[in-house]
């Protein structure tokens, strides 16, 4: 049983908006990351996959962007509790990056710029589920929220979402990334409330 | 795992925080610089949670000190800071985080940056210095909107004259009477003057509003700071406040 707080009502979300359990409404975009943004100039960036040794596929940011791209919109959920709703994106799907590499590893660790690393199961960017986004409500995605690329996988936590993405190399074991070892839960599903490890 | 804290004590710092004392008989033990998830649950089961930094010591009395800010459209923070009295109970989980931190075990210089109330998980390891066995360097950068908005004020004092911490103040709305300096925003000769030269490889812990954070992390690596000895902690909107 909680414990009930004596006058407290709270402030309702709107009838029939569907959030995960503890999780609130923001229209603000926060941002957490756990040291400076990086400057990565346009000229230098890449997009590597690989399977730790050997480079598997390789885009610098005129092939990339010479990718099929795709617009949607969802909503994201941070694992500091606040969610956002009907947020639009363009990205490039990982359904369309995957179909360029052969492999039989089931994991992925997400590599970004500045050197963060999350884990993610293969299976979890198959199936028109994630997507390297850089263009967010119609502009350039900003540096503090994760220009020029970030990986979206939005039916995680957000922390999942690599910001600066730079490659995926794949792994025939799930380990845990940056944020994992930390602290936050191996997998991250917000609708099961899987915020922190040992949960 | 929720956890049952007792309200102990209340303080307000300033016009629009408070610091809550709680007891938490339970309470496993943190380290200075982590988090707290704090809930409140309606009669009718409606609940809603948030986050907040710990601002006390680790410390063998499981005693947990948080500083809230009252946010004017928040739905947590203003129970926090105007309705609840000492003895009513409140919900923990935590302690979270386990990347900025500070350990007593760290010798090298520590360089402190926050921003208004930024100070809290900053002021959480100055504390666990204090009351460690530790000889680490700390400075402490602060900017603040006046001096009437300065968190922890008396006690700052009290560990600078203790030889704890050296602090320099930054006033970016209006500065004390007979201060030396205009108001200013943290600039490079502040983060020049005021802080540990990159060539001691302190380790920054900045932590403030995010376009705060971004500002003074910049900064930091224009002067020659490693990107993996800044650690930063970002909190509330992206837009300046």
């Amino acid at each position: 049983m909680p414990i009930i707080s004596r006058g407290f009502s709270g402030r309702r979300g709107a009838e029939g908006v569907q959030l995960p359990p503890g999780q609130y409404v923001t229209t603000d975009f926060p941002v957490l990351s756990a040291g400076p943004t990086p400057n990565v100039p346009l000229d230098q960036w890449e997009f590597v996959i690989d399977h730790g040794a050997s480079v598997l596929k390789r885009w610098n940011w005129k092939s990339f962007r010479d990718l099929p791209t795709e617009r949607f919109t969802t909503d994201i959920h941070c694992v500091t509790r606040w969610s956002k709703l009907g947020t639009s994106w363009e990205g490039v799907s990982l359904d369309t990056i995957l179909a360029e590499v052969d492999s039989a590893d089931r994991y992925a660790m997400v590599r970004s710029y500045g050197g963060y690393t999350t884990n993610v199961p293969l299976e979890d960017l198959k199936s028109h589920q994630a997507w390297v986004a850089f263009r967010f409500e119609g502009q350039d995605l900003e540096p503090e929220h994760g220009g020029p690329a970030r990986l979206l996988v939005p039916h995680l936590y957000f922390w999942k979402s690599a910001k600066w993405v730079r490659g995926i190399t794949l792994v025939p074991q799930d380990k845990p990334g940056y944020w994992e070892s930390n602290g936050y839960h191996l997998y991250g599903d917000p609708w099961r409330e899987q915020r922190y490890s040992g949960e | 795992m929720w956890r049952v804290g007792i309200v102990r004590a209340l303080h307000d710092e300033t016009a629009s925080a408070r610091t809550l004392t709680l007891d938490v008989p339970d309470w496993p033990g943190h380290v200075a610089g982590q988090h707290v998830d704090v809930r409140l649950t309606a009669p009718d089961g409606y609940s809603a949670a948030r986050s907040y930094s710990i601002a006390s010591e680790p410390n063998p009395e499981k005693r947990l000190e948080i500083t809230v800010e009252r946010l004017p459209d928040g739905e947590v923070s203003p129970y926090l800071t105007q309705q609840l009295i000492v003895g009513d109970q409140l919900e923990i989980r935590g302690p979270i985080g386990g990347w900025f931190v500070w350990r007593p075990e760290q010798a090298e210089p520590i360089q402190l940056i926050a921003g208004g109330s930024g100070i809290v998980p900053l002021m959480a390891m100055i504390r666990s210095r204090a009351s460690a066995v530790s000889s680490a360097p700390f400075r402490l950068l602060y900017s603040v909107r006046e001096h009437g908005a300065v968190f922890y004020r008396e006690e700052l004092r009290r560990l600078t004259d203790r030889g704890v911490v050296h602090i320099t103040y930054a006033f970016t709305r209006a500065v004390p009477q007979d201060w030396p300096l205009p108001t200013v925003r943290i600039n490079a000769d502040i983060i020049a003057n005021a802080t540990w030269p990159a060539t001691l490889s302190p380790t920054c812990y900045v932590c403030g509003p995010t376009s705060f954070v971004e500002n003074a992390s910049r900064l930091l690596t224009v002067s020659g700071h490693r990107a993996q000895e800044i650690r930063t902690e970002r909190f509330g909107p992206t837009r300046d406040r």
